[in-house]
């Protein structure tokens, strides 16, 4: 059924189709909506689960972990010092392998006090152990949060994720979204049975204290759930267009890249205006495409080695900044292609932080400089978008 | 013919790997002969995140989740919401944490999960520093210590603050259920967690767990210890039920002098501060009496 | 000794006895039991912290696998039966 919804309200029906059991979350702008909607679904009885109002995104996590340990399906959503607040036990919950769910309202980190679109908190938990998904619209929220929870229960993945929409930009602005049928999803989803849980009446310690001796086998362990989680993905989405027609691309979705000279790489609602851009450019004869970063953990190193094979430059486009370095998008592709034969010139974009714009004109300006940049290369090869008091004019 | 005051049954394996003379290894062996085995234990860190013992050794025989320092009042709250979802009934839900996991780090989330009601019994035991790191000093630290953090030395500077009311502060949040609890009197202390166990809601227990080397006390006085804290009424013995309080032991009222000459982490002190430590566990004394609804 | 990553599970569950542990190895005094003058009144089982004492008729048998040597039985005994020797002295 088609219904006409704010990438939030996406979120909240993702986990009630996901039939989330325990949902502990705690208020924070933008994310506040899913919540909210939530909080009703359970409490008319819509959605069968545990509610609880914790007192800290911190607590939130920590419920959720608990939970999972004895079996239950939970989620939650968070943003910006949220997430940042939940770090420790984002790795407490990648650590014990608890397939968590969870919806970051991807958002600025303060100060200055910003509200607006940003990936500063979720490129700040990628070294956490969870899956990363960049949504760029609200119909790919809803069934991301629905696949990943497939992934992430698989037996040979079971490590949590986050689903990544950006604040006000997907949270809040209403699309037309395709409500899937319960039934459809129960059958796509099967219930949450753990190979391992803590069960009442058993003895265990779940999560104790290692040696150095061993440590390092538990996250050779967890190091190769994520190398599995690669092809989970791509079997799990291939399951979910069969069931409903839908499909995103596997981790980096490539558009119009066949030809390309030059592409553009791009995560979250960034990536849907890049589209059309890419539209216009090719209209206009230029061999351009849009490779959307859809999943930054696991990262995808195999599809930008084939990219960075057929093109001559690749402009990548970070929505955070790692100060001292570059953007992480940056820096991670360019580790990723560097023993490739073929290398392509790269620059680094730095745009749209605190939810500043980014325009198609901008977009256009960046695919004009990349391909200038290919030709001759500057000396530098991070540049800030549209900072006023750079000579450089983005508009 | 000879009778058991306690329990027989063991619910925890030796082995642990406490310190010889834990306070806290019988805290736990208490709790759990109050308890039985239908019971899920939320642990942070603290000394019991590593008494177990290293993987795969387990020295409880109740299934045991281990979460962040600061995070106990949540996690109980998360495993008593799956356990609901789960129709799992009939299990009594336990946060276990230290002082300084429950008075300082972990005082918000314990808040949090008092205000929500959680169903579940949180017992902190108090050794009165941050042990597992070595002995600093933590709200819960009484005036007057040493540690390694308030080291006395030259300047004298013992720990200058009180310690936190946490059975205040529990009582603040109207919680149906509050005790304190000593290893040296286990009747009583299992007598309390059995009540707390019939008990819905949030239900906190205190139990006062000498440390021999935090409070740099023989190990074979241990329990003598915690007889003496009761018995000079530095750490008396009441439960609070739906507000009223009641005194469960009156101890022999002895001068506190007795209780802190059995622990060199109160050896610097001087007559005058004793006296001091004397006058201020009066008062407090008299204001529990004063409150104390038992009739008795 | 060191398992191999195949043979250990997601994250350390812990559910061997920890029996397993010799935590008697760490006694630097141990508790000599005068059987004589046992009252058989069980305090001192009632306040090991290890549970190493188990009962038998009543009678303390210290289990020194797991006796760490505190003392506690030694110095909770109404009979004073229970001494404290230093460990390596036979």
């Amino acid at each position: 059924m088609r219904q006409v919804m704010t990438g939030n309200y996406a979120s909240a029906y993702g986990a009630k189709l996901s039939r989330a059991e325990v949902i502990a979350a705690y208020p924070i702008t933008p994310q506040t909506s899913i919540v909210e909607k939530l909080a009703e679904l359970v409490s008319t009885g819509e959605l069968k689960a545990k509610f609880i109002s914790v007192e800290s995104e911190h607590s939130a996590m920590a419920a959720c972990i608990s939970a999972s340990i004895v079996g239950a399906r939970t989620y939650t959503a968070t943003s910006s010092h949220g997430l940042t607040l939940m770090h420790e036990v984002l790795m407490w919950a990648s650590g014990a392998r608890l397939p968590i769910v969870i919806t970051n309202v991807s958002r600025a980190m303060a100060p200055p006090w910003s509200v607006w679109a940003d990936h500063m908190d979720s490129i700040a938990q990628r070294d956490t152990g969870w899956l990363q998904f960049f949504c760029s619209s609200n119909q790919e929220v809803l069934d991301t949060t629905i696949m990943a929870y497939k992934i992430c229960e698989s037996r040979n993945v079971m490590l949590p994720a986050m689903v990544i929409e950006d604040a006000f930009i997907l949270s809040h602005t209403s699309e037309p979204v395709d409500m899937p049928e319960q039934e459809a999803v129960d059958s796509f989803l099967p219930s949450f049975s753990p190979e391992l849980k803590v069960e009442i009446g058993k003895p265990m310690g779940f999560g104790s204290l290692v040696k150095p001796d061993q440590y390092m086998e538990f996250r050779y362990k967890a190091m190769l759930a994520m190398k599995a989680a690669r092809e989970r993905i791509l079997r799990v989405e291939k399951e979910f267009k069969q069931v409903f027609g839908r499909e995103y691309g596997g981790l980096l979705e490539n558009y119009r890249c066949d030809d390309a000279e030059v592409v553009l790489v791009a995560a979250g609602s960034t990536a849907a205006t890049a589209k059309d851009v890419v539209d216009s450019l090719r209209e206009k004869g230029q061999k351009v495409g849009l490779a959307r970063l859809r999943v930054f953990r696991p990262f995808p190193h195999e599809e930008f080695r084939a990219l960075a094979s057929k093109v001559a430059g690749i402009a990548v486009l970070d929505r955070s900044y790692t100060f001292g370095v570059s953007g992480a998008f940056f820096t991670e592709i360019k580790g990723s292609i560097y023993d490739c034969p073929k290398r392509p010139a790269m620059k680094n974009y730095i745009a749209g932080l605190g939810g500043r714009d980014i325009t198609p004109k901008i977009l256009e300006k960046i695919f004009d400089d990349i391909q200038l940049f290919v030709k001759r290369r500057e000396e530098t090869d991070v540049e800030w978008v549209d900072v006023a008091g750079l000579p450089r004019r983005w508009h | 013919m000879p009778k058991m005051t306690i329990p027989e049954e063991e619910h925890t394996y030796p082995g642990s790997t406490g310190c010889p003379g834990c306070g806290a290894n019988l805290v736990m062996r208490y709790l759990l002969k109050g308890l039985g085995e239908r019971t899920i234990i939320s642990i942070p860190a603290c000394c019991w995140a590593v008494m177990p013992g290293y993987w795969p050794s387990n020295c409880l025989k109740v299934p045991l989740v281990y979460s962040a320092f600061e995070a106990t009042g949540a996690s109980i709250s998360g495993l008593r919401a799956a356990l609901d979802m789960k129709g799992v009934e009939d299990v009594t839900v336990v946060g276990f944490a230290g002082d300084g996991g429950t008075v300082d780090i972990g005082l918000q989330s314990l808040s949090g999960a008092a205000e929500r009601q959680t169903d579940a019994i949180y017992v902190m035991y108090d050794n009165e520093a941050y042990m597992n790191t070595g002995i600093q000093r933590s709200g819960s630290t009484p005036w007057g210590a040493w540690t390694t953090t308030t080291p006395v030395g030259k300047n004298h500077d013992f720990k200058q603050e009180q310690k936190k009311d946490i059975m205040a502060i529990m009582q603040a949040h109207r919680v149906p259920y509050t005790a304190t609890v000593s290893v040296a009197h286990p009747e009583d202390f299992i007598k309390k967690v059995a009540k707390a166990k019939a008990i819905k809601g949030m239900k906190f227990i205190h139990a006062l767990s000498p440390c021999p080397p935090g409070w740099k006390a023989n190990p074979m006085y241990t329990i003598e210890i915690a007889r003496l804290a009761v018995d000079t009424h530095v750490f008396p013995l009441y439960e609070i039920e739906n507000g009223k309080v009641h005194v469960t032991r009156k101890g022999k009222g002895l001068p506190v002098s007795d209780y802190l000459k059995l622990q060199g982490r109160f050896a610097h002190l001087t007559p005058a501060e004793v006296s001091s430590i004397q006058s201020a566990v009066e008062a407090n004394w008299a204001i529990l009496l004063e409150k104390d609804d038992s009739g008795t | 000794m060191t398992k191999s990553y195949e043979e250990i599970p997601l994250t350390p569950i812990s559910n061997t006895p920890s029996t397993m542990n010799m935590t008697g190895l760490w006694r630097a005094f141990r508790p000599i039991v005068d059987i004589s003058k046992c009252k058989r009144c069980t305090i001192c089982w009632k306040f090991c912290p290890d549970a190493a004492i188990k009962l038998v008729d009543f009678v303390p048998v210290i289990d020194l696998k797991y006796c760490k040597g505190c003392g506690i039985c030694s110095a909770e005994c109404p009979a004073k039966c229970i001494e404290m020797i230093k460990e390596g002295i036979e």
